[in-house]
């Protein structure tokens, strides 16, 4: 690839970086004028694991994400104002406003949802790597989890079946180093590698600030995965900036931490070095600019949805017979 | 087609064998279910018929076995999963409470979960605490599911042939003393999840009942038929949706009713149908509605403590005489 070529794609990787981040930061504002119904969990400071998985997806692929999900569903093409009008709760949401954050979901794009239950999107993710092989669509499956899923007993049923059928499925473990308010080494007594390695299941671990890392790491383990090599798992080592939910005064956490996760910054890396490979400063700009605005006019579109009827919902609990039928 | 003799886990055989010859996304996952042709042989010879790809035996794992049916299920198949016993389906709530139940729902109906669970209640054979339970109420409580259980073969056969073929997810629950029970089975006669069956005709009594107290039901009729005692015999055949109309209409025929199940009776599918009749039939009856069902004890294993635990014709017939009392 030249140089020209790398530089244009870590531009475009800096993009949906961008967009996650601009998004989530236009959230804390939102929620902070209580214009967001509940809990939301940002992931700021993870962008570059969305976005370097994302990039190496395809059409077909699938994936099951988590609480902490927005990332993951914005790198694989959500719509953006759909997304805020479900975060808003309002009835032109992607899920007409019945799931919000923490199970926005797009079946056309592959999203099967985010999850409120720590480690339930994993088994979920198996089983579409299984019917991508039953179905023979040349489609992966990726289950994005966190470090705090890794002592959720069904990480482990699930990784014992993906080496049994050699499953086209690829664990994303994004370690913050915080299960919720509660430092990781205090919650799981093993390693991810050595949990891999007692199933054979490949695994790789890479600095999950950096996106191209992410994304070459994650190439590698798409390739072999479509040529039936069986599942990956890739640990993504990164930082989580804001609380386990928004809101969250981190008390638990030590001011020197916390102060220092500037230096982590993926977007900050990446803007580093596109520029140092001789990209313009106004066009990192412009496209800073386009992200914002775009992300203000889908927020005013919100605004100005209705909320959703309660006749509709109640109604909706099964498919309706006309369509049953269809 | 005519009909032809075949006992129930013959009956779900062939409902199973029809349904994946007729629609390649039917897939079988489950413990057991492919090499060994399943616990209760109800899977036998499938795995040669349709290979392994198609019928898959899980290590057991029922908790990712269930939620990996469910990411098969968003992703353009319709698996039916086998739990070797609705005991071990504890083990598998999440993916039935929080996922198949809610995805449909949650996601603003961009899809549903065309999931089937099949799994063995009831007691009898002196299985124990853990592998008897009737736990079908839990999951008829959850807004999403929808709950079958069958009494003959002809409705095994039916039955799952339409919960295969629902878009929803459908828990459909055997009765595991009733496997080896024979009867006619034509594979022509469709079947429609929530709607109940009159088994006998009577004008005195409704007894409402489904799966294996069917039978006893009837049993009970047959002998209060000596007596000059007419019960009609209402199979609710699925108990989420259950057929509240039919239930109603029996009680306008009848003015008294007996629900009978195999299940604990507190919090059970009786009290939600008793409630309802009270609510909604009160007009029509003259008599209290009784319900005969299992103690408030875990299911026991002696023999001797079973009989006192199960629902028996004595137990049934003493409760309509108490009701035309």
């Amino acid at each position: 690839m030249s140089s020209q070529d790398q530089t244009a794609e870590l531009l475009a990787l800096y993009g949906r970086m961008a967009l996650i981040r601009q998004v989530e930061q236009a959230l804390t504002r939102l929620f902070a004028n209580s214009e967001v119904p509940g809990f939301i969990h940002l992931s700021i400071g993870q962008e570059a694991v969305a976005a370097g998985v994302a990039s190496a997806m395809q059409p077909q692929d699938t994936l099951a994400t988590t609480h902490r999900g927005h990332g993951h569903v914005l790198a694989r093409g959500m719509d953006v104002g759909g997304f805020f009008k479900e975060i808003m709760g309002r009835a032109g949401g992607l899920c007409q406003g019945r799931g919000g954050s923490m199970h926005v979901a797009d079946l056309g794009l592959g999203i099967l949802g985010a999850n409120g239950i720590v480690g339930a999107g994993i088994p979920i993710a198996l089983g579409s790597a299984m019917a991508h092989a039953i179905r023979g669509t040349q489609g992966m499956a990726v289950a994005f989890f966190g470090d705090g899923a890794m002592a959720e007993g069904v990480l482990h049923e699930s990784l014992n079946m993906a080496a049994l059928y050699r499953s086209p499925l690829l664990l994303v473990c994004e370690n913050n180093g915080w299960s919720e308010f509660s430092p990781t080494e205090r919650q799981f007594a093993a390693r991810l590698s050595a949990l891999a390695a007692a199933f054979g299941v490949h695994y790789q671990q890479v600095d999950g600030n950096d996106v191209q890392a992410v994304a070459g790491a994650a190439a590698l383990a798409a390739a072999r995965l479509r040529a039936g090599q069986g599942p990956s798992v890739l640990e993504c080592v990164t930082h989580r900036v804001r609380g386990h939910f928004e809101g969250d005064a981190q008390k638990y956490r030590d001011a020197d931490e916390i102060s220092g996760l500037d230096a982590h910054d993926p977007l900050a890396r990446a803007r580093q070095t596109l520029l140092a490979a001789g990209a313009a400063e106004a066009g990192i700009g412009a496209l800073d600019a386009r992200i914002a605005a775009q992300i203000e006019a889908a927020i005013e579109a919100a605004r100005a949805d209705a909320l959703p009827a309660f006749e509709a919902a109640v109604a909706d609990v099964y498919t309706p017979h006309e369509e049953a039928r269809a | 087609m005519s009909a032809t003799e075949l006992r129930t886990a013959g009956a779900i055989n062939q409902a199973l064998r029809d349904s994946m010859q007729q629609d390649e996304a039917v897939v079988l996952l489950g413990e057991d279910i492919a090499a060994a042709g399943g616990s209760f042989k109800a899977t036998r010879g499938l795995l040669d018929a349709f290979g392994p790809r198609r019928v898959i035996d899980t290590p057991i794992s029922e908790a990712s076995m269930a939620s990996a049916a469910v990411g098969m299920a968003l992703t353009g198949l319709r698996p039916v999963v086998e739990i070797m016993f609705m005991d071990f389906v504890t083990l598998a709530m999440d993916a039935l409470v929080n996922q198949a139940a809610k995805a449909r729902y949650m996601f603003g109906g961009q899809g549903s979960v065309p999931l089937v669970l099949r799994t063995p209640h009831g007691g009898g054979l002196s299985a124990g605490p853990q592998h008897s339970q009737c736990l079908e109420a839990w999951l008829a409580h959850v807004p999403g599911l929808k709950v079958v259980c069958p009494s003959s073969p002809q409705d095994a056969y039916a039955l799952l042939r339409a919960a295969i073929a629902d878009p929803d997810p459908v828990v459909f629950v055997e009765h595991k003393a009733m496997y080896a029970a024979k009867g006619q089975v034509d594979t022509a006669q469709t079947a429609r999840i929530g709607e109940a069956r009159i088994v006998r005709a009577g004008r005195d009594l409704s007894l409402v009942s489904y799966g294996a107290t069917v039978p006893v039901c009837l049993q009970a009729a047959q002998q209060l038929a000596g007596e000059g005692i007419e019960a009609e015999v209402l199979d609710l055949r699925s108990i989420q949706p259950w057929d509240k109309a039919a239930v109603l209409q029996s009680l306008a025929r009848t003015h008294r009713m007996v629900v009978v199940h195999e299940a604990v009776q507190a919090f059970g599918v009786g009290a939600e149908i008793v409630a309802t009749v009270a609510d909604e039939g009160f007009d029509e009856l003259d008599a209290p509605v009784l319900r005969v069902a299992a103690p408030f004890m875990p299911p026991p294993f002696a023999s001797s403590l079973e009989q006192g635990y199960a629902v028996t014709a004595q137990r049934v017939m003493d409760a309509v005489r108490r009701a035309l009392a």
